[in-house]
């Protein structure tokens, strides 16, 4: 799908295209609250006119301002899962789950029906009223309700925000598998790095009304400290694959693009990828191979560039084969007289694995 | 009820049920309908359809009755019109005292309903549209339903005040035992007379009852309408 938005609310302007949906998996449309993330959603979904804006799904033109051209939101079959759900009251869930397939002309099997329910683990919710339910519950809900209307996109617009970090946990596994089992593009609105890093494959991030960077999620998430680092805590995600466990000491060791990581150990078996996060607060540097520090992770890295804001500055080091960043004191920067194409060691003080923290 | 009220009187019940049960259902669905009108659409002249709505309030129901008798009687182009066509006549008539009744009610159910409609949540719309339903759709699937509460406590409250109509009634259909004498007019009829006092009291006493018991009745179903919507 490509997309293309141009709108004017207030002060705020609004001038955003990208593509998504082009691969199967997740596109997350990241930033920081109020950069435009909404706006975007609403103009897909056909739910807001823009000032000017073209968009095109699979070859078909949904909205084409200048030619006079918009597709209506019940005619464009995009689905939409909002933050507060938005589940019909005086509907049972189960008549919540069919109100957009009774509505669909190219209708999901009833098999594919009971399908999206055993996803979701809705049967015991059927007969329930929205207001019994809680809101990872609901969340549930919504997110069947429109998968059952077969869309021919997904928009996700921060599903999750509204719920505790609790729910958060019980609800992210879900739509994991939803992303790995569909192939329904979707398009994830968030301002959480950690839900973004664990399910984006693609990462659209938009600030101030403009899109700042597009491309896969490893390669936005190392540079997003040059790109929203005023509200945005700069981070790498990798991708590593389980090396093996230390069951001794409950630890795992994972490894990743030539260098090797141990965390708290993960219920996953050798061999099985796992999403991790490093924050570039938690990444400390040093000249010479750090002696009796209690870090488990040093790795060798050269710093690729260096980026100074304020009393603080963000190191990229270049490891063998992927990136990471680094947030130290200007004046650690000059007392260790770091420049770009030095060899320094990463001290890693915390990694966070598919979304909970590990020291 | 043999022993409290003579059959003069309870006949004068029956007719005062029968004409407020007819004149709210009667204009519920355009009540509805006007409800939406004034909730959901924007459009010229709205405040003038507001008022329009509106007038029955403020407007004398005598002058509404007289209205009714030079526009809606026999030797009237409209009112001929009805009775040769369609065999309808208002004058004399109980469907008069309904008709009545229910022009002066209007606006009670009007803004019940208009009320729950702008407090349901537009999201829900949305959510809605972006699952296929269009507008005529979501008017069924979705205003309707949510304005239940509304639409309830709307036709409880028309119907104590149909209940209580006297002046449109006993100008433009005059007061006809079994016919037009609603409660009020019985009451009325009861003061006239010679040594009706007492007769005037109870009729007065079951004209409390009968406003108090609706009053309560829309509260109670109201809540429960809207209990079961969550």
């Amino acid at each position: 799908m490509s997309v293309h938005v141009r709108h004017r609310l207030g002060a705020f302007d609004l001038d955003a295209a990208f593509e998504f949906g082009g691969s199967p998996g997740v596109t997350a449309l990241f930033g920081p609250s109020g950069a435009g993330k909404s706006t975007v959603i609403s103009a897909i979904a056909g739910l807001l006119r823009p000032a000017f804006g073209r968009i095109v799904l699979s070859g078909e033109t949904l909205l084409d301002t200048e030619r006079g051209l918009s597709v209506p939101a019940r005619s464009r079959r995009i689905g939409v899962v909002f933050q507060d759900s938005r589940l019909f009251p005086h509907l049972s869930v189960r008549a919540n789950l069919l109100y957009g397939w009774q509505r669909t002309r190219d209708r999901v099997a009833p098999s594919g029906i009971d399908a999206v329910i055993a996803l979701l683990a809705l049967e015991a919710l059927l007969a329930r009223r929205p207001r019994t339910l809680s809101g990872g519950e609901k969340s549930r809900v919504a997110l069947g309700r429109a998968l059952l209307m077969n869309p021919r996109a997904l928009l996700l617009d921060e599903p999750l925000a509204a719920l505790d970090a609790a729910l958060k946990a019980e609800i992210l596994p879900y739509l994991d598998r939803l992303a790995r089992e569909t192939k329904i593009p979707m398009l994830y609105v968030s301002h959480s790095l950690d839900e973004v890093a664990r399910l984006a494959d693609r990462m659209v991030v938009i600030d101030k009304g403009r899109v700042a960077a597009e491309g896969s999620l490893f390669e936005v998430t190392q540079r997003l400290d040059l790109i929203a680092g005023r509200e945005l805590l700069p981070g790498a995600v990798l991708e590593a694959e389980i090396a093996g466990h230390d069951e001794a000491h409950g630890l795992t060791d994972l490894a990743f693009a030539g260098e090797s990581l141990v965390v708290p150990h993960i219920a996953k078996p050798v061999g099985a990828t796992v999403r991790v996060r490093i924050d570039a607060p938690d990444v400390m540097l040093a000249l010479s191979r750090p002696e009796g520090v209690s870090a488990n992770n040093i790795l060798p890295a050269t710093i690729a560039a260096i980026e100074e804001a304020g009393a603080h500055a963000d190191v990229q080091l270049a490891l063998r084969d992927a990136r990471l960043t680094a947030r130290i004191t200007r004046r650690s920067l000059e007392r260790l007289a770091l420049k770009p194409g030095l060899a320094v060691f990463a001290v890693i003080k915390s990694v966070t694995v598919g979304g909970r923290e590990h020291g | 009820m043999e022993g409290l009220l003579t059959a003069a009187e309870l006949e004068a019940l029956g007719l005062s049920l029968r004409v407020a049960l007819v004149a709210v259902l009667a204009v519920l669905p355009f009540a509805f309908l006007a409800a939406i009108l004034l909730a959901r659409c924007q459009f010229r002249g709205k405040a003038l359809v507001d008022g329009l709505i509106h007038l029955p309030l403020v407007l004398p129901p005598v002058a509404l009755g007289y209205l009714l008798l030079i526009s809606l009687g026999t030797r009237a182009p409209l009112g001929a019109f009805l009775l040769e066509t369609f065999g309808i006549g208002f004058v004399f008539s109980w469907t008069g005292a309904a008709l009545a009744s229910a022009i002066l009610t209007f606006p009670f159910q009007v803004r019940a309903i208009r009320l729950s409609l702008e407090a349901q949540d537009r999201g829900l719309a949305e959510a809605a549209e972006t699952l296929g339903a269009g507008p005529l759709d979501r008017l069924f699937s979705l205003y309707l339903p949510l304005a239940v509460p509304g639409i309830l406590g709307g036709a409880v409250t028309a119907f104590a005040a149909c209940l209580g109509e006297f002046g449109a009634i006993i100008t433009f259909v005059s007061n006809i035992p079994g016919e037009t004498r609603t409660i009020p007019l019985a009451i009325y009829t009861a003061i006239q007379s010679p040594g009706g006092e007492a007769a005037a009291a109870r009729l007065a006493a079951l004209s409390i009852a009968l406003a108090l018991g609706g009053l309560v009745l829309a509260d109670v179903l109201a809540r429960r309408a809207r209990a079961a919507l969550g």
